[in-house]
Parts: C-alpha cells; sequence; structure tokens
C-alpha cells in the first residue's frame, strides 16, 4: 500500500506520519507538496498536523484552498482512506469533507499530554484492529480541539455512528460529547485530534496507534483481493 | 476603491471562552456591570473597483474564507474611497 | 523619523546626542580617534549597538576569559552562532542557551517568542537541524497578578513559538523569587543536530561575492534592542514598547528549511542570524570574522515600510531574517531556492577587500567605518569589585537544621513550594513531542531525545540554584555545573559540554562585579574537574529593577551523550522489591535550602559547600553502574532534600517506599547536602552496584502499596503517608497559585 503524506508550508508532523509508515509499518509512503496537482498512485492520503501556513486567520482555513486540495476531494468521493490528524482533521473540517468546526481549546491554553481514548466504533476502516469500547492512550497536542457542531449534525453523527474515537474520563479541550475523532458517511475519510502517528513505538511511550495504521493495511489489502 | 471592514464574531449560541475569561478578569477589576463579552475577529480590506458588485464579493469573500460559518458570523461596512 | 530630523555630526557631539544611544563620553572619543572624524548618526547608531554589552560584552570580556572552552570533541567554540560538539559517526550536537529578560518584562509574549526564534535560527545558521527546545526561567513569587501575568504570557510565548516551528519543547526549570519580581529571566536554549561536513560559519570570504538579506522584511522594530537589553529596567520602561519585537513562527519555519536546503548548495560561502543589532552586527561580524569588509546599498533593503532612514534599517531587529554571503552569479539560483518556500533573498551588497562597513542609501555613503573597529575595537572594561558586607555576615553563620514538628507536614508543604512543585502546568502547554524523538519529556532530571537511525540518544538540561549563587557565587556557581552533570548523569549519559547564561545586575556596582567574578571562577573550576568545556553562551547584565539586583543566576545548560538505548534511566522507581539506595551522606547544610526559605521565609548564612573531586568520583561510578544495569531508577537529590527526591521517585507510579534513616532526622530528610542520588537496585543487583558505587548506602526498599513510610532507626515513624496525597499537594500547588 503506498502513502501520500501532504506537506503544506507550516506542517510539523509530516515527519512523524511518513516514519511511522515507512519504519513501524513498512509501507511505502512518499511526502507530496500542497502544491502539486495530482494524488494518483496513492493508496491513502494523510494529512498531517502542524500549524498550516501559520493558522493565521483559523486553523487549516488557508490549507484547504491549496492547489491539492481539489484532489484530496476527488479521492474522498472515490473511496480511498484519508486520515487527518490534528491540523489534517481541521483542515478537512474546513475543506468540508468533515462536518462541524473547531474552536479554541476551552481552558485557552495549548495542550500536550498522553490522553485516554475510547473506541466508540470499530468498524471503521481505520479501526478494525481496535475491540469496540477499548480504551487506549495517544498524545494531543493542540490549542483548538475543541469540536463543535449543532444539534442536528451531531444527531446524524450519532445515527450513522460516525463518532469514532471520544476522550475518557477526562475531555482536555471542551469539545461536544468528548469527540475526539469522527468519520464521513462513507467511512473512507476519519479526522481525529489525538496523534496515532506518535503512539507507534514503545520507547516513546505508546504503541496504541499503531493499530489504527494497521487497519488501514488490512482493510485496504482485502478490499482489493475481493475487488480483484 | 472601497474601504471594507469585516467584523467576525462567533455566533450566539457558541461558547466564547476567551469572551468569558475577559468577562470575568473585568468582573474582578470591579467593573460589575459588565454583562456579556463576545471576542471577535476585526479585518480591513482595501479593494479595486471593479464590474462585480462589491457586496456579492464581500459576501462570497466572508462565506468562503474569512469566517467559518458553522461557527461564525460576520458582517461588514464599506467606505468608498478616492484612490491617493 | 525622517533624514532631515537627523542631527549633524557636530550636534551629536555638542548635543551629547550619542549618550541616549548608550556611549559615554569616552567612547564617542573613542570613534572620533578610530575614525579621524566625527561619525555622522548612522556611524554613531553602529557604534552604539556594537558597542552595547550585548554585542561587544565590554564589561565581562576580562570573566569569560575565565572559563574552559576547549576539549578533545569540541569542534566550535565561543563565537560563532552556537558552539559544536562531536558526538561520533561523522554526526555533531551544536547548543546554545540565550537570554530576552528585557523583551519579556516589558512584552511578555512577544519578548519570550522571539526570544525561541532567536535562539532556534542561531542553530541553524551553523547548518544543523534543531531538534529540541529548553528554557530556564525566573518570575518572582507567585502573589501578585502582574507576577502571575508574566509568567502565565512567557509560558505562552514559549509554546506559541516553538509548537508552531515544530520543534519540542523537552525541558527546563522554572524558580520563583521575589528578587525577580519587576525582571522575570526568559532564557531559551536550543539543540541542533548535524552531519560534520554541512558546519557553516559566520564569514563573508571572497572579495566580490554577493550579500543577500534572507526572509522578512526589514521594519521598525526594536530599534535599539540590543542598547535596550543593556540598561536597568525602570518603571518608565513599559514605555519603551517600541523596542520589542513581534514573532512569526510560521515564517521562521519556512526560513528554517529553506536555510537547512542552501546549506546543501555549494554556492553558500557565509550565513548568520540577524538577531541583536540586526544587519549592523550580522554584517560587520561576517566581514571581520572574515578580515575582509561588506558594502552595501540600502535602498535594496526589503523594507516593510515606507521612509526607513539608513539608521533605522541598521538597527532593526526585525525578527525571522538571516544574511547570507554566495558566490558571485549565483544570486539568481538562490532567490529561486528561497522563492520555493515564499520567501525574499535580496542582493544588497558585496565583499570588499578592504576592511571597511560602507553603506550607500539614496546615492550617499551614509556609513564608512572600519568593520575592526565595530566588532573587535570596543572597549574592555575592567570592572571593580569589591566583595558585599552581606556575604561576609552569612559567611560566620554557623549551620542549623530548623526545627520541625511535624515531618509529614513539612514534606507536604516543600512539596508545595513552587520551586519544587510540579511544573505540568507549563510544559503541558509545550508540544513536547513533535519529530517523535522525545524519549524522556519534561518533569525528569534530564529530558531525553533519541538520535534516529543510531542507537545514541541525547540528554540535555538547564540548571541554576541562584540561591546558593546569592549566599555564594563561586560555590554556588560550582554547584550549578555540578547539578547539571549530576542531572545527564542520572539519565544515563556522559556530559559532553556548556552552554550558560551569565544573568547578573548592574556590573557597574562593585558588589554585583564580584559576585559576576565569583560565580565565574566557579563555573570554571567545575567545568574543568568535571571535563565539561563553555563552548557557547550569552551574557544578561543589567537585570535590576529601580535598582534592585536579581540573584546571581548564571544558568547552565547542559549536553550528555547516551552510547545505547538501554542505557537510558528515569528517576521513577521501577518495581516492588527494589532496594533503595542514597549515595553521599547529609551533613546539616540549610542555607538556601527550601526548608529554611519555608520556614524562615528568607535565606541565610552559608550555601551547602561542594568537593568536585568527590562529585566527580560519584558521577563516574553512577554512569559505570547504569551502563552495567545494575541500577534501575536514580535521581539527583536537590532542592527540599532526601523526602522530596523519594517522593519524585515515587510520583507516577503506583509503588510505595518504606525508609529507614539513621542520622539526625531533619538533617537526613531535607537537608540540601551536594553530590548526592537515590538510585533504585534490583535485588539481583546488590552486589554488582555495591562493588562499583563506593558511597551508596541502602536506606529502604521499593513497596507496592503506594505508601510513603520514613522511620528512624531510634526515634520511630517519622512519616507514613499516602503517595497520592503527596502527587496531589506537588500537582496542584502552581495551577492553586494562578486561580
Amino acid at each position: 500500500m503506498k502513502f501520500a503524506v501532504i506537506v503544506f508550508p507550516g506542517s510539523n508532523c509530516d515527519i512523524d506520519m511518513f516514519h511511522a509508515i515507512q519504519d513501524e509499518l513498512g509501507e511505502e509512503v512518499e511526502y507530496v507538496p500542497h502544491t502539486a496537482d495530482s494524488l494518483k498512485g496513492f493508496d491513502g492520503i494523510l494529512l498531517p498536523g502542524g500549524f498550516s501556513f501559520g493558522d493565521y486567520l483559523r486553523t487549516g482555513a488557508i490549507a484547504r484552498f491549496s492547489k491539492i486540495m481539489p484532489e484530496v476531494v476527488k479521492a474522498s468521493a472515490a473511496g480511498v482512506p484519508i486520515l487527518g490528524v490534528c491540523n489534517g482533521f481541521q483542515i478537512l473540517l474546513e475543506a468540508g469533507l468533515l462536518p462541524g468546526a473547531m474552536r479554541k481549546n476551552r481552558d485557552l491554553a495549548f495542550i500536550c499530554k498522553q490522553t485516554q481514548l475510547k473506541v466508540e466504533n470499530n468498524t471503521t476502516m481505520f479501526t478494525t484492529s481496535y475491540k469496540k469500547g477499548e480504551t487506549i492512550t495517544l498524545p494531543i497536542a493542540h490549542g483548538e480541539g475543541n469540536y463543535y457542531c449543532d444539534e442536528e449534525t451531531l444527531s446524524h453523527l450519532k445515527e450513522n455512528n460516525q463518532i469514532t474515537f471520544t476522550y475518557h474520563m477526562d475531555n482536555p479541550n471542551g469539545s461536544l460529547e468528548n469527540i475526539a475523532g469522527i468519520v464521513n458517511e462513507n467511512g473512507n475519510v476519519l479526522g481525529m485530534m489525538p496523534h496515532p502517528e506518535r503512539a507507534v513505538d514503545c520507547l516513546l511511550g505508546s504503541e496504541d496507534g499503531l493499530k489504527l495504521f494497521q487497519s488501514i493495511v488490512r482493510n485496504w489489502r482485502e478490499s482489493y483481493v475481493v475487488n480483484a | 476603491m472601497y474601504k471594507v471592514k469585516v467584523f467576525i464574531t462567533l455566533r450566539e449560541n457558541v461558547l466564547d471562552p476567551q469572551g468569558t475569561a475577559v468577562e470575568s478578569a473585568l468582573h474582578s477589576m470591579a467593573f460589575e456591570s459588565v454583562r456579556d463579552v463576545r471576542i471577535g475577529k476585526y479585518m480591513e480590506l482595501t479593494i479595486d473597483k471593479t464590474n462585480q458588485n462589491i457586496d456579492d464579493a464581500i459576501k462570497e469573500m466572508c462565506e468562503r474564507l474569512l469566517a467559518n460559518t458553522v461557527i461564525e458570523d460576520y458582517r461588514y461596512e464599506i467606505e468608498e474611497v478616492v484612490a491617493l | 523619523m525622517s533624514l532631515m530630523l537627523e542631527p549633524s555630526p557636530e550636534m551629536i557631539k555638542s548635543h551629547r546626542e550619542y549618550a541616549a544611544m548608550g556611549l559615554t563620553d569616552e567612547e564617542f572619543a573613542m570613534v572620533e580617534n578610530m575614525l579621524g572624524r566625527t561619525p555622522n548618526y548612522t556611524e554613531t547608531g553602529l557604534f552604539s549597538v556594537m558597542w552595547s554589552e550585548h554585542c561587544s560584552y565590554k564589561n565581562s570580556k576580562p570573566i569569560l576569559k575565565k572559563f574552559p572552552t576547549s576539549g578533545d570533541n569540541v569542534l566550535q567554540g565561543p563565537g560563532e552562532g552556537a558552539g559544536i560538539v562531536d558526538i561520533g559517526d561523522g554526526q555533531a550536537v551544536v547548543f546554545k542557551i540565550e537570554s530576552h529578560n528585557h523583551p519579556s518584562a516589558i512584552e511578555p509574549y512577544q519578548g519570550a517568542a522571539t526570544g525561541v526564534g532567536g535562539i532556534i535560527r542561531d542553530v541553524f545558521s551553523m547548518g544543523a537541524r534543531p531538534i529540541a527546545l529548553l528554557n530556564s526561567l525566573r518570575f518572582g513569587e507567585l502573589e501578585n497578578t502582574r507576577v502571575k501575568y508574566l509568567f502565565k504570557e512567557v509560558v505562552a510565548g514559549i509554546g506559541g513559538y516553538g509548537n508552531c516551528i515544530g520543534i519540542p519543547t523537552v525541558g527546563g526549570e522554572i524558580q520563583f523569587d521575589s528578587s525577580y519580581e519587576g525582571n522575570p529571566l526568559v532564557n531559551a536554549m536550543c539543540v541542533g543536530l548535524i552531519k560534520h561536513e554541512d558546519i557553516q560559519k559566520g564569514q563573508a570570504h571572497g572579495a566580490g561575492n554577493i550579500v543577500m538579506h534572507v526572509g522578512a522584511k526589514t521594519g521598525r522594530d526594536g530599534i535599539h534592542g540590543a542598547t535596550f537589553a543593556s540598561e536597568e529596567l525602570t518603571d518608565s520602561s513599559e514605555g519603551n514598547r517600541l523596542a520589542v519585537q513581534v514573532g512569526d513562527p510560521f515564517m521562521e519555519k519556512l526560513l528554517m528549511e529553506a536555510c537547512l536546503e542552501l546549506i546543501q548548495h555549494d554556492a553558500l560561502v557565509g550565513i548568520q542570524d540577524m538577531g541583536a543589532a540586526g544587519l549592523a552586527s550580522s554584517s560587520a561580524e561576517m566581514a571581520c570574522k572574515a578580515g575582509m569588509g561588506i558594502e552595501m546599498n540600502l535602498d535594496l533593503v526589503p523594507q516593510r515600510e515606507p521612509g526607513m532612514t539608513a539608521y533605522e534599517m541598521m538597527l532593526s531587529e526585525s525578527q525571522e531574517r538571516m544574511l547570507i554571503v554566495v558566490k558571485k552569479g549565483s544570486e539568481q539560483e538562490i532567490a529561486n531556492l528561497f522563492a520555493k518556500y515564499d520567501l525574499e533573498a535580496v542582493a544588497v551588497g558585496s565583499v570588499t577587500e578592504e576592511k571597511l562597513l560602507k553603506l550607500t542609501h539614496k546615492g550617499d555613503v551614509v556609513a564608512n567605518v572600519p568593520v575592526d573597529a565595530l566588532v573587535e575595537e570596543a572597549p574592555v572594561y575592567y570592572k571593580p569589585s569589591n566583595e558585599p558586607q552581606y556575604f561576609r555576615d552569612f559567611q560566620v553563620m554557623t549551620n542549623v537544621a530548623p526545627v520541625i514538628d511535624d515531618y509529614k507536614e513539612t514534606l507536604v508543604g516543600l512539596l508545595s513550594q513552587p520551586t519544587i512543585a510540579s511544573k505540568e502546568w507549563v510544559y503541558n502547554q509545550f508540544d513536547t513531542m513533535v519529530r517523535t524523538n522525545t524519549v524522556v519529556p519534561p518533569g525528569s532530571d534530564a529530558a531525553i531525545v533519541r538520535i534516529r537511525d543510531t542507537n545514541k540518544a541525547l540528554a540535555m538540561t538547564t540548571d541554576c540554584n541562584a540561591r546558593y549563587l546569592h549566599l555564594d557565587p563561586e560555590v554556588g556557581g560550582k554547584i550549578a555545573v555540578a547539578e547539571a552533570a549530576r542531572n545527564i548523569v542520572c539519565s544515563g549519559a556522559e556530559p559532553l559540554a556548556v552552554t550558560d547564561n551569565l544573568n547578573f545586575g548592574n556590573p557597574e556596582k562593585p558588589e554585583i562585579f564580584w559576585q559576576i567574578e565569583k560565580a565565574a571562577d566557579g563555573i570554571s573550576e567545575a567545568c574543568k574537574i568535571l571535563s565539561t568545556p563553555v563552548i557557547g553562551g550569552n551574557v544578561s547584565l543589567y537585570n535590576e529593577t529601580n535598582g534592585e539586583a536579581i540573584y546571581p543566576t548564571p544558568v547552565i545548560g547542559m549536553v550528555g551523550l547516551i552510547k545505547d538505548l538501554a542505557h537510558i534511566t528515569t528517576q521513577e522507581f521501577k518495581n516492588s522489591g527494589d532496594l533503595i539506595y542514597v549515595i553521599g551522606d547529609a551533613k546539616t547544610e540549610f542555607g538556601g535550602s527550601e526548608l529554611q526559605k519555608m520556614t524562615e521565609g528568607k535565606i541565610f548564612g552559608k550555601s551547602p559547600s561542594i568537593n568536585l573531586e568527590l562529585e566527580k568520583l560519584r558521577q563516574q561510578q553512577l554512569l559505570r553502574a547504569i551502563q552495567n544495569g545494575c541500577v534501575a531508577s536514580a535521581h539527583d537529590l536537590s532542592e527540599g532534600g532526601l523526602a522530596v527526591a523519594l517522593s519524585e521517585s515515587l510520583f507516577r507510579t503506583n509503588l510505595g517506599a518504606r525508609i529507614i534513616v539513621h542520622m539526625e532526622a531533619v538533617t537526613e530528610l531535607f537537608s540540601e547536602t551536594q553530590s548526592r542520588f537515590v538510585v533504585s537496585v534490583a535485588p539481583e543487583q546488590r552486589v554488582a552496584f555495591e562493588r562499583i558505587v563506593q558511597d551508596a548506602r541502602c536506606i529502604g526498599t521499593v513497596t507496592n502499596n503506594n505508601h510513603l513510610t520514613i522511620s528512624h532507626e531510634q526515634d520511630g515513624l517519622l512519616i507514613d503517608t499516602t503517595v497520592q496525597s503527596l502527587e496531589k499537594a506537588w500537582k496542584g500547588a502552581i495551577p492553586c497559585l494562578l486561580n
């Protein structure tokens, strides 16, 4: 499976995403600059964390007008797995690929720490290697992860089982319904604030993120075999 | 040429933690009469005259980029100025 | 300000305009003498910033000479953007610490943020990829709203810059004391990694080569910042906000990536950060170091604001700019390289044989001065030094242990002292893990960052207990270095070298100069004995508010090398049943201790003593024990003494400890006697450990009941409490003071 890590000016978790795929997963991965106009040949698309365009105006607001974004939208429609982490999630929201919006953290400060998450939905292509209801530890590092959407959207998210991860016990940023990650209706676009790519090596404190990437690869392989 | 002032604020029903923090700071400074503080963004745009309707152009800018209408409201003031 | 308002050379002299820029009458006369004429306004500005303490070290040069700066592994000592130490396999570590105290006192968020930005540029200007940030902060007691405001904003500013640029902030230290109330200290350290062949220098070689202005445009920010940093703060300094720059970490991220690409380009001759005194110091220093001159046409300098004068452009401290020298003819290629990152690189001048800094603006020559005069011929002052009376008074006091009723309450009280309490509130606001190499994040003795694709890691720390330095600057200086090395060793690393940030009061006062001198003596001796040369640093003097000096605070930044990831050691106890050792015995030493501060409300008496040879021996033995795999955990014994160190070894675990002490209880539990460690050892390693570490004494065992129980051989039970309740006090103290 071949992954693209989209690099926006100001992305800073691109290298972490790259190494998680290459070193820990052993899959192919390439950086793709925001100015590229094609995502041909990539089986998975990763939007990394960071401060794209300085997060000036709003997080992700400027990045979503990058040249590469129409290609991301196309890939989304084609069912390609797309994972946006942190700033990547914010960009997906601004681009309308996921519903809702991000606000400043409840306590107004940037927060970086390990958080406990609950796997709410283990049927998405990103989460099948987890158990439903399993508690995992992933780090967060953001100033604006306070997820918001209106009531109608929320009930829609619930009905469709789109809420994938929630904060367990302690909600660090004030997000609605403790939401930490959601998928789109199709289930092929996941946006999440916690960083699975920072939790793929025991030496650095947690390996709980590895299963997320393994799920993507396994499900891709299976569908590939089925379709082939 | 137009000088356009754009005001962006969080929607009424969206919690504004910055505003809440400022409100309680003002209260602690004995400005007890303060009832509500909403914090937003203010932008100044200088725009050349074109064939496009200026109102339509500003609205599009606000809807597409300047504001995130999921959580933000916007309003604007247009002033026509003579280029120097 | 426009050219028309600038005073003529005659007026500068007759109206003593130079004095307002920071030059003394004697210094102005020296300038006239060197030039053979009276300098014009721009030239006077150049001399005033280049001869400021911040750029010339005119008051501290005699002090800096004391430091050992060379060693087998030192590839670059003081004098360039940052020092460099070889770590084997063709790699080297680059690091430096720098202060941004005065800007942070005036505008804490931007002051702290731009301090971080500046030190990052120093490191990547050497050609290194920055891999970690640390800091060392000092504030007044967290009592009044101004101090709380400064604290919150400085922390937010450090995070704001480091988080955005994507370099993890992995460590630091913070102390609170009333002497810093009006003059907080904000020291930032950056550590980078480089291949030997990529090492760059800030030198303008090759007549005809092209000088380029790179990165952000030049605006009117921070004009005279270097001079501002060399003056005392007064109540009217608030009005001086004009001198504070605004940082743009997004721009710096692009600039960093572009410069790291540029390093690989054959056309690059020299590169230097435009830091303090901006274009003036970067151009003059690059020319001087190469023995050349530079000619610039200031009309070509990218300007953010219209109508800037030569004086303003040369002295501007706009952030996120670099000055580079490239081979003639490569300008377009270099401009294209930067354009890929949406950055401007503009040719503004060239290197000349004649060792002059020659500037033209709007067709006129606005400055023409020898670069050596600006950079090397600043006066050097040997300030008078005088041993203060307070020191003599302290020295004759006898050491007594404070009287304590309740040991448990005392321990809880100590854990709640802001200097000891958990700094989680602070470092949770920093991205400590971006780039996924942080093995040990903030909160341990030293932070550890692995070196990807090797089996090695770097340990890093900042340290300085200024209370000891106040009581005795020489001994305190030794302790600062020793404690830093102790932290490095506890993590399983061999100490490599030091970067220091000398924060002191006004050196024109003989008592302050005495502190500087003595502290430097202590640091030098410790660095020699512990084999950690000083490879660079920064001097920040005039840290006074309305005549009151800060405690002498020479912050030591130290980096160590872990040769095998298996050696990585942390302070937390690991397994129930492990034996707990303390290395070194306590003496009745409470001068400057946390217990003295807490019980007496002030500090006095003698600082704890230190024997550097003994320190070295214990460090070497402990490191050998760690490398031999005999040590489960190691923690240095510092503020608060043994009881605090034991508590800290239990936090973040579900374990407990049962301890029995023998000597006088207050001294055993709370004395801050130096050169000591708390270590835990698996029972099967007991013999091997004791064979290596001579002064280790087994005082108890790790238990699984989450209780800390400390008894005295004769007096019986002293403390029996849940670790949870101690941890709660320790974690809650700072948030509680802030709310």
